[in-house]
């Protein structure tokens, strides 16, 4: 455990010392922010409990979206690059061999970095976003801490697709075009383009159980009080639910790769 | 001056070759790997797909997004996506000059007897974002349907898609000169040309004044799509700005891609003259 | 009538590169310094000459070749190459020099070498019959015959040097400027590349200014080195020169077939014992023939070696003799 807190205290070192680039994401995130935030409120003029939301949820939801981008590295990158980078090198045999388990100590390293990026590029946009424009706070200390307790599980949620991700890197020469794809899939279906609660139909209900869900929409829901009681012990459970499958999937298939390199030699 | 002298030596259609030669070479290179450069054409032409899909939800539910109507957006979301890409296309490489200073890349590039922007801009050519061409062409082709077409309004939408890649090209290669100032906050280009990018995609109708303005006048990213396609739609500036600025993108083309020249010039200068 | 005047091919006068440096110091403060990385620094070079442009790292080489290509801008002093102001001029110097930047290729990576070189016809825009002429001689040299339709990563790094020098002499350079061109390869590598070299200049008198690490490829090449350090020329003459200046030795590593009391021969010093191994210090412009024969004569010997003074250490002599000025 104290090995874990020490990889996630180095990632969270590495990151904070790239100080211009975390002020130029800032900035974009908030240029970004302003943008979606007319977006939404024409949307929202238009038709004005579209999807459930207010005005002021909408434009809540636009700016945990944007602190929420790089912390959940909706975008991609995190450990599970260097780990992508490492299994091309073929260095990662020799992480294969170590006597700590690889998962734990690529997610220790990604949950580091994610609490920097929280820290500054989380609450910095928020804070523009809170100046700007009408945004709404959490409405009681539970519905607080629910969303506290989310984050995490968001992260991990996103650390085991991406990891599986990178994973494909052992059996296909290339795996851009699968990064590029899942990146993809990430933005739309966790909510960053546009909240799940508009999605008509189909459409809807198939987003609303897909893990991405986890990513930004389950954490934003219960920022905006969206639940109350049992439920936010059901959507923090869907967080749950979904962690669960796909480290078991993670460690399927790390156990597939590691028999592969034994047996080839990488 | 003696520089330019020299390269004008090349004609611009030796120039235009030059590329075309590069460019080409990239993209007999790329296509030794088949399997993985066709996924990702198809992977870029699925994730802009999704771009289009979220505007028809949001019109799932409402009927004029800023006072317009679905097709009236697709159509501005057509040409912004359409000059964007063909930018990307034509010069993705210049955002990435910090790395080629970084591995002295920039360097040999120095020692060759081209326009070092030319260089930079062929340099790793990629067909990736055929994809999001092709989306971005389809939405046009759909939202284009329900244009009232007449001779003038073919013509400005020909010169509109030409100035839209010029002038995204301008803010490519103006905002990729930061690297020449600092390694780091190449990110804060993005703000300016991805932001540019989606922002234009929705009506300016729905931002503040301000930002028409500043769109208008500082960074003149209304002239790729919002100005000629109000000419194409027939519609009056919603703003009540006068209908000659409809007509105007070739201008803000000429004014962008200057400004690009000049900062770049400044770029390479300091380069040239601190070695870093 | 005016008498002809001698320009020479490369002309360097009181050239200096400054750089300002940033540094921070404490949390926010920062302050500027300003390093000079040449300064003061004059030489010609004629058209047809072979010079070898040596110094310890952080000397001022590399700033020195980046001003004479065109990729830096002096701070102050004069200089022309060809006839050309380098950075005024780039594109027109680009097309009367070659540079290779050893270790760094320009070639394709993914295609075969051959598509390489037509790319670089068209943009030096080389006639199509002296490229035919030139890739077909370049290519015999250098035993590039069966490797043209090979894709460049799976070349041998010896063979992508090879490769890296052809892709440089296509558009016939009047100077080839060749940074570390023999780092990381092979001693038959190295052999072939200086071979070639020394052909090049023979047959077409292309002027050559090479960088380098390896005191062999100087002396197989170069019947001029210049030394620069701390960013000036500190020495410019021939090697032999250079080695009586410094004073520097070479030494013969011997094994004795049994141990015995240090060697003793004319020309030789005797420097270290180690069980049966001795190493002798001999003068480095003297031929080590002498010596190995004495030696082989007095003793069972069972191997034998000779090792070349480093730069650095026959640079560090050049200050430990009386210094004189450069030239």
């Amino acid at each position: 455990m104290s090995l874990h807190v020490a990889v996630a205290t180095r990632a969270f070192r590495r990151y904070s010392t790239y100080r211009a680039a975390t002020l130029a994401g800032i900035f974009t995130n908030s240029v970004f922010g302003v943008i979606y935030s007319y977006a939404y409120l024409a949307l929202w003029a238009a038709n004005p409990d579209a999807g459930g939301y207010d005005a002021v949820d909408a434009v809540t939801f636009v700016w945990l979206g944007q602190a929420l981008l790089m912390t959940v590295a909706l975008f991609g990158g995190g450990s599970t690059e260097d780990l992508a980078e490492r299994i091309r090198t073929g260095d990662v045999a020799i992480d294969l061999y170590r006597p700590v388990g690889l998962i734990g100590w690529y997610l220790a390293s990604d949950l580091g970095r994610a609490a920097y990026h929280l820290l500054s590029r989380g609450l910095a946009p928020l804070a523009v976003g809170l100046l700007l424009f009408d945004l709404t706070l959490p409405v009681s200390p539970l519905h607080a801490l629910a969303f506290v307790v989310s984050l995490p599980l968001a992260v991990t949620l996103s650390f085991t697709v991406r990891f599986l991700v990178a994973c494909s890197a052992f059996w296909l020469l290339d795996s851009s075009g699968l990064r590029v794809l899942s990146l993809g899939f990430a933005l739309f279906f966790s909510g960053m383009t546009l909240p799940l609660v508009l999605f008509p139909g189909w459409l809807g209900t198939v987003a609303e159980a897909m893990p991405f869900a986890g990513f930004l929409q389950v954490p934003a829901d219960l920022w905006l009080g969206r639940h109350e009681g049992v439920d936010i012990l059901a959507r923090l459970g869907f967080q749950v639910g979904w962690i669960v499958v796909l480290l078991a999937a993670c460690a399927l298939v790390l156990r597939a790769a590691t028999r592969k390199v034994v047996l080839q030699g990488g | 001056m003696a520089e330019i002298q020299a390269e004008d030596s090349l004609s611009a259609r030796g120039h235009v070759g030059m590329y075309a030669a590069i460019a080409g070479l990239w993209v007999r290179a790329a296509w030794v790997y088949r399997t993985s450069f066709v996924t990702l054409v198809v992977a870029n032409g699925l994730i802009t797909g999704l771009d289009a899909v979220a505007i028809w939800i949001m019109f799932s539910q409402l009927d004029l997004l800023g006072g317009f109507a679905l097709h009236e957006v697709a159509l501005l979301y057509g040409a912004s996506s359409l000059g964007l890409g063909i930018a990307d296309t034509l010069i993705g490489s210049v955002e990435r000059i910090g790395e080629y200073i970084r591995t002295g890349r920039l360097d040999q590039m120095l020692t060759k007897p081209l326009p070092l922007l030319l260089q930079v801009c062929a340099d790793q050519f990629t067909l990736r974002r055929l994809g999001r061409i092709t989306q971005a062409a389809v939405v046009f082709a759909w939202a284009a349907a329900y244009v009232d077409w007449t001779p003038a309004r073919v013509g400005v939408a020909v010169v509109m898609v030409v100035s839209g890649g010029a002038i995204f090209f301008g803010l490519f290669v103006t905002f990729s000169c930061i690297q020449f100032l600092t390694k780091d906050a190449t990110e804060f280009a993005n703000a300016f040309t991805y932001g540019g990018a989606t922002l234009t995609q929705y009506p300016l109708t729905i931002f503040p004044r301000e930002v028409m303005r500043s769109l208008t006048f500082v960074v003149p990213v209304a002239f790729v799509n919002w100005y000629p396609c109000l000419y194409l739609l027939g519609r009056d500036d919603p703003f009540g700005l006068p209908g000659w600025l409809q007509l105007c993108s070739p201008v803000a083309a000429v004014a962008m891609v200057g400004v690009a020249l000049l900062t770049w010039r400044a770029g390479v200068r300091r380069y040239t003259s601190t070695g870093s | 009538m005016t008498r002809p005047v001698h320009h020479p091919l490369i002309d360097v006068r009181d050239l200096a590169r400054t750089f300002v440096r940033r540094r921070r110091i404490g949390r926010l403060r920062r302050t500027t310094d300003t390093v000079k990385a040449v300064h003061d620094l004059s030489f010609t070079i004629d058209a047809g000459e072979m010079v070898g442009y040596i110094g310890p790292n952080g000397a001022g080489k590399s700033t020195t070749i980046k001003m004479l290509t065109g990729i830096l801008v002096p701070t102050s002093g004069a200089l022309t190459v060809a006839g050309l102001e380098p950075q005024r001029d780039r594109v027109e110097l680009a097309r009367r020099i070659g540079v290779v930047f050893g270790q760094r290729t320009t070639l394709w990576w993914d295609l075969p070498l051959r598509d390489s070189f037509d790319l670089l016809q068209k943009i030096y825009r080389t006639g199509p019959a002296r490229h035919r002429e030139n890739l077909g001689r370049f290519v015999e040299l250098l035993d590039l015959q069966d490797l043209l339709d090979t894709p460049v990563r799976q070349l041998s790094l010896g063979q992508r040097m090879r490769g890296d020098i052809v892709a440089a002499l296509l558009h016939d350079p009047e100077i080839l400027f060749l940074d570390e061109p023999t780092i990381g390869l092979d001693v038959i590598s190295k052999g072939r590349l200086r071979e070639f070299l020394r052909a090049l200049n023979a047959e077409r008198a292309t002027t050559l200014v090479l960088t380098t690490h390896d005191l062999q490829d100087i002396e197989a090449l170069c019947d001029r080195v210049i030394v620069i350090d701390h960013g000036t020329a500190v020495y410019d003459g021939s090697l032999t020169g250079l080695h009586q200046r410094g004073g520097s030795t070479r030494t013969l590593v011997v094994d004795l077939v049994d141990e015995a009391p240090p060697i003793d021969v004319p020309g030789a010093t005797t420097r270290r014992v180690e069980g049966p191994r001795q190493w002798l210090a001999f003068p480095a412009d003297a031929s080590a023939a002498p010596v190995v024969a004495a030696v082989a004569a007095a003793y069972d010997v069972a191997d034998l070696s000779i090792q070349e003074p480093a730069i650095e250490d026959v640079i560090r002599e050049l200050y430990s003799t009386p210094p004189a000025p450069p030239g």
